[in-house]
């Protein structure tokens, strides 16, 4: 137990935020979720990113990456968040689809997908759920019908995250006739194909965060199905435990909230109660514990370690400590936390309403939160499925 | 930067696991209740003959020269057990104190042995087993005095625990009992050392919990099968998850005492407190009415978190320390750890 980074990590650090203090654009893009100007903004800051290989520090240095371990993407994020940086439109392709790329891709993939990943020349998008397959997502009946070396795809997809403006996406169809977690495979589609039509979806505040996708033949190279044929299930469950357990929701992301949280509540705290300021230090507290989990687990993954059902603890906890920031903080503004940043007299109000709003999906998306508590139960605790 | 235990860490406290799991299951606590035995002598000579007593204490001395972080393993295996005899207090708070001392008059090496010296800590209000103590460390207007067990009246005071045993102490202090000026950080340890006794405590707790679960057949199947039990025991185990972590650090950064450091200690028995607290309750619920019974063991682990979480520093008081170093001290990002902000 050393919890003490390292002269080199220290560096490290130094180096990162040198180049975000040069780079970092002085004010926020538009948003990439309303606008196709938005989404090129940040685009370009992807671009910006990789032409100082910050793209995916943790990837080899052949596909855009910096080779680094766990710790030093701690330390990066920690930095990018510091910074202020633009949120990054390619989650769904950096931290999801690229970690689980690295383990099930074949070599000719990964040199193909993930230096443009890397550049932000493709943004990706996750097409898993369907109407009617969302906590149930073996419930899936999108299909792909194996045609010579190609694959035809038919059906339905909804929620795709960054849909809307993306390039390519990665989603999970099935063998026709097969059932459940058989003969499901994951299949990287670009979304001008032809039979792709999108249809956005507005997400409760206005924006286009998510959009419908309908399947009309779509005719895709077998070459680009990620991993074996029928084996979607389980890669699918790999990609999710990145996505809830490490990689999309990064510890960082919370103490920087929390560290604004402490800011705005010395700024009003004459007037406010007492019991304020024990909200505020129980945000530190929690954002904090986070990021302590994740140091140890990023240690267990560094040591050989996998990451487990304990992604499940994390997405609740992240998720539900986002909201507790964010209605923390429109406690503390009282009355005028109804007020949009449109508001002439909003101030920095604005900032605290969207966050709120955006968190309420939080216990929602990457696997509802009732879902994860059914995954702590039966495969940490052991408790009987059925 | 490694947020993890060693090899020797960890084998030490699975030694320490198995040697409890062998000698102080449920059964075994009921019949030291049954005998009114204050101190099962079998398992007390197990423990200092394998060198826990004498954990932080100086190889010199004849301990193992280990630190608090180490101990933090071993308190937690302590509260999994809810072990009545006083390891955690002796080896983490009054070993440390007494090897500090500069003339300890012989205790250190006693209590290495396994005497026992209890702590009359200004944080509580009463001395946990002065009754089994061969010494007491006691204090008067924040000076420690360390007095023999003979030269003190006991008035035991019951505690919801059956195996605490508190009592108030009349004593009369004098030039020769003064040991030392103040208490240093023997709160702090202690605050550490409760914090981890209570994720073990409630850890088994949940455990309870789930093999209670798996077995209770309602309306045809287990109980555990249902979603509304599932929910309870997984929000009781995510509260532990997020709160070993914090009394990990807590304990790998003691020895910065620096506000951030006290603070991560504080943060520490706060949330260890209210995630054991939860698993308590959890267990009650989910055990249904055989939860409230005596019969059922869960109620003396319940009795056990009850004690701790309010003993060295009430949550209140702990919660002031967090506000006073986030009002004080920088957040963020880069200001996870205390060895940042020394």
């Amino acid at each position: 137990m050393k919890l003490e980074y390292t002269e080199d990590q220290r560096a490290f650090r130094s180096e990162v935020r040198a180049w975000m203090e040069a780079n970092v654009p002085d004010a926020p893009l538009p948003s990439f979720d309303l606008t196709r100007e938005g989404f090129e903004a940040h685009r370009d800051w992807e671009r910006r990113l990789n032409e100082g290989r910050w793209g995916m520090v943790t990837w080899p240095k052949q596909y855009g990456g910096r080779g680094l371990d766990l710790i030093r993407w701690l330390i990066f994020e920690e930095e990018y968040y510091r910074a202020k940086a633009p949120t990054r439109v390619n989650q769904n392709g950096i931290f999801l689809l690229g970690p689980t790329m690295m383990e099930f891709g074949s070599d000719e993939q990964k040199a193909r997908f993930l230096p443009r990943m890397a550049a932000g020349d493709d943004i990706w998008a996750q097409a898993w759920s369907e109407p009617g397959a969302g906590s149930d997502l073996a419930g899936v009946r999108s299909t792909c019908t194996r045609d010579g070396d190609h694959y035809l795809l038919n059906g339905q997809k909804i929620w795709s995250s960054r849909a809307v403006f993306a390039d390519w996406a990665f989603g999970l169809f099935r063998e026709p006739g097969s059932e459940r977690h058989q003969g499901l495979s994951l299949i990287l589609f670009p979304l001008t194909a032809e039979g792709v039509t999108r249809r956005p979806i507005a997400s409760l505040d206005g924006d286009l965060q998510f959009a419908e996708l309908f399947f009309d033949n779509v005719r895709v190279p077998a070459a680009d199905r990620l991993g074996e044929e029928g084996e979607g299930w389980k890669i699918c469950m790999a990609t999710a435990g990145f996505e809830r357990g490490l990689m999309l929701r990064s510890p960082a992301r919370y103490q920087e909230a929390a560290k604004r949280l402490i800011a705005l509540h010395e700024r009003h705290k004459d007037g406010l109660p007492a019991s304020m300021a024990e909200r505020v230090a129980r945000c530190w507290m929690d954002a904090d514990a986070y990021a302590l989990a994740i140091y140890a687990m990023c240690s267990r993954l560094e040591a050989g370690g996998t990451i487990g059902p304990e992604s499940s603890t994390n997405k609740i906890f992240w998720s539900e400590l986002d909201i507790a920031l964010h209605q923390t903080a429109l406690d503390i503004l009282g009355p005028r936390g109804e007020l949009t940043g449109s508001a002439p007299d909003a101030g920095d109000i604005g900032d605290w309403l969207d966050g709120y709003v955006f968190s309420l999906a939080g216990p929602i998306y990457a696997g509802s939160n009732e879902i994860q508590r059914n995954i702590i139960a039966e495969r940490m605790l052991g408790l009987p499925r059925k | 930067m490694r947020f993890a235990f060693t090899d020797d860490q960890l084998a030490i406290t699975e030694a320490a696991r198995a040697m409890l799991a062998d000698t102080c299951a449920p059964a075994d606590l009921r019949r030291m209740l049954d005998s009114e035995t204050p101190l099962d002598e079998a398992r007390w000579s197990t423990i200092r003959d394998m060198g826990l007593t004498g954990m932080l204490a100086p190889e010199a001395s004849g301990g193992l020269g280990m630190g608090l972080v180490d101990l933090a393993g071993i308190a937690e295996a302590a509260g999994y057990f809810a072990l009545p005899e006083p390891l955690v207090d002796l080896a983490g708070v009054a070993i440390p104190l007494l090897a500090g001392l500069e003339d300890d008059r012989g205790w250190l090496a006693r209590a290495v042995g396994g005497e026992i010296v209890a702590l009359g800590h200004p944080a509580n209000p009463f001395v946990a087993d002065a009754d089994v103590a061969a010494a007491l460390l006691l204090d008067h207007e924040g000076e420690v005095h360390l007095v023999e067990r003979e030269a003190v009246a006991l008035t035991r005071q019951e505690s919801l625990d059956p195996f605490r045993r508190l009592f108030r102490v009349d004593w009369t202090p004098a030039a020769a009992t003064k040991v030392a000026d103040g208490w240093g950080r023997s709160a702090d340890r202690a605050a550490l050392l409760a914090a981890a006794q209570m994720i073990g405590l409630g850890q088994r707790c949940i455990d309870m919990a789930v093999a209670y679960a798996r077995d209770r057949i309602q309306f045809g199947k287990p109980i555990g099968s249902y979603q509304a039990i599932k929910h309870l025991c997984a929000n009781a185990q995510v509260k532990i998850e997020f709160a070993r972590p914090v009394v990990q650090a807590a304990g790998a950064e003691f020895c910065l005492d620096t506000l951030p450091a006290r603070a991560r200690i504080a943060h520490a028995k706060i949330v260890a407190g209210e995630a054991a607290d939860l698993a308590t309750r959890t267990a009650v619920q989910v055990h249904g009415a055989m939860g409230f019974t005596w019969e059922v063991d869960v109620h003396f682990f319940l009795k056990r978190v009850h004690a701790l979480h309010r003993a060295w520093g009430t949550p209140a008081q702990h919660m002031a320390t967090a506000i006073e170093r986030i009002g004080t001290e920088p957040t963020g990002a880069d200001c996870t750890f205390a060895s940042e902000l020394a």
